[in-house]
């Protein structure tokens, strides 16, 4: 028999002040933009100066997110680390590509270099910690971050590792910015993050973060959810959406009435929103919904921070009120379905359950 | 040689990322390995193509930088005796 997956703990850095776990989104930072970066914390507090010269924004707000999940797990190490992102240390890697291009191929230095791989976050987070175990990390667009979820969960299920640190990262730098508003994948105007769902233009609001969990087949005092089941699809017709997530909960003997809260990735891009708009008016019209993307706003593995959102909301059986979606109340959530999409690809269904 | 000697103060730092610490804070004579500026084998590596690229300054063993980098110092003396641009 397969073992229970637990999120033992949590740790983010995002647009919201979320590096803090004592928190849950007290403090809500609005902003009126086409982008929105990081609410940064005190990197110094966490690394050695020594060591963040050399480490590009996504691999700081890694090594913050991720130790500040072992911490709250009680761990100084864990048998893997699997980390998952759209784009890696997209920074450096176009920094090494400009000095190869003005440079004639000529004097290209190490760090850049060092750093412009896309399992560079991984590998920083090992060395950290003298982490020998396996490493890995999974670049799957919108769905990179659930690709380590299934890797981590099927080892912990087999009883293959104990503790793995599982997370999710994507850094905005100004190029990965300009050819995304180029290609009309940013909002040309501003949005309001208040308003999000009402400004009826296209594209959406791009941004940045990283989400790190501990996950385990033991639970603990600090355990927050259980990982009950993830499924993630390249593509599926608007119409057939419905009939996979009711398949999906069928294989986990769950109907929709079982959901106590569904969290949707509604990102305001009024020519995908339409994905879930259907299911809010359709088959989850009587369950309670949520929203998230005016806090993270949209990024590759944005869904981490619903993956954190459901964590805490079953932990502190609270849900605020800025991601409400819908009035129906629901007084003590015990089971929560996430539904991501980007740009009518890469679906995914993550469900967590109270423990 | 001043002149040089505070060009390469700024080079280095904005090529190290050398983010707290100033100018004024390095000394012509301080050790830049070690427990000077703390840089190490990578931060070296960096320097001599900084070399290259900058003062077209080849090192063909890259032993010699243990010496050549040793300070601003040394580094200011070697590049003036060997400069090509």
């Amino acid at each position: 028999m397969s073992k229970s997956v637990y999120i033992n703990s949590v740790g983010s850095v995002s647009v919201q002040k979320t590096f803090d776990n004592s928190e849950f989104l007290n403090e809500i930072t609005t902003y009126n933009d086409t982008v929105a970066s990081v609410v940064n914390p005190d990197y110094k507090a966490y690394i050695p100066p020594t060591q963040a010269r050399r480490m590009a924004k996504g691999i700081k707000m890694s090594t913050v997110s991720s130790q500040t999940a072992l911490q709250e797990a009680g761990l100084e190490n864990v048998d893997a680390i699997i980390v998952g992102t759209g784009l890696g240390c997209i920074g450096d890697s176009v920094k090494f590509v400009r000095d190869i291009i003005d440079n004639d191929e000529q004097f290209l230095t190490p760090t850049r270099f060092i750093q412009s791989s896309h399992n560079t976050v991984s590998g920083q987070i090992a060395l950290g910690i003298s982490c020998k175990g396996y490493n890995f990390t999974y670049v799957h667009a919108a769905v990179s971050f659930e690709s380590c979820l299934i890797d981590a969960k099927m080892q912990l299920e087999n009883d293959e590792a104990k503790n793995i640190l599982v997370g999710g990262v994507d850094e905005m730098v100004k190029y990965h910015v300009d050819t995304h508003r180029l290609i009309g994948h940013i909002k040309s105007e501003p949005a309001d993050s208040t308003r999000l769902l009402t400004v009826n233009t296209k594209g959406s609001v791009m941004g940045e973060g990283a989400h790190f969990f501990v996950l385990s087949n033991e639970k603990q005092e600090s355990t927050y959810a259980e990982l009950v089941a993830i499924e993630t699809y390249n593509s599926i017709a608007q119409e057939n959406i419905p009939n996979k997530i009711e398949a999906f909960l069928e294989e986990n003997h769950m109907t929709i009435e079982d959901l106590d809260l569904v969290i949707l990735g509604n990102n305001g891009d009024v020519d995908f929103d339409g994905y879930y708009e259907n299911l809010s008016t359709g088959l989850f019209k009587d369950r309670p919904q949520a929203y998230y993307k005016h806090l993270s706003t949209e990024f590759d593995t944005a869904s981490g921070f619903a993956f954190w959102l459901s964590a805490k909301i079953l932990k502190t059986q609270t849900i605020p009120e800025v991601v409400k979606l819908n009035e129906i109340e629901v007084s003590n959530p015990r089971t929560i379905l996430i539904y991501n999409q980007y740009r009518g690809e890469n679906h995914s269904l993550m469900l967590l359950r109270k423990c | 040689m001043s002149e040089l000697k505070l060009e390469l103060k700024e080079k280095i730092i904005e090529q190290l990322n050398l983010e707290d610490i100033a100018i004024e804070e390095i000394a012509d004579t301080d050790p830049l390995f070690g427990e000077g500026l703390g840089l190490d084998s990578i931060d070296a590596l960096e320097l001599i193509v900084m070399l290259d690229k900058d003062y077209g300054i080849k090192l063909a063993d890259p032993k010699q930088g243990r010496t050549i980098f040793e300070s601003i110092d040394s580094m200011a003396t070697y590049i003036e005796e060997h400069r090509s641009r």
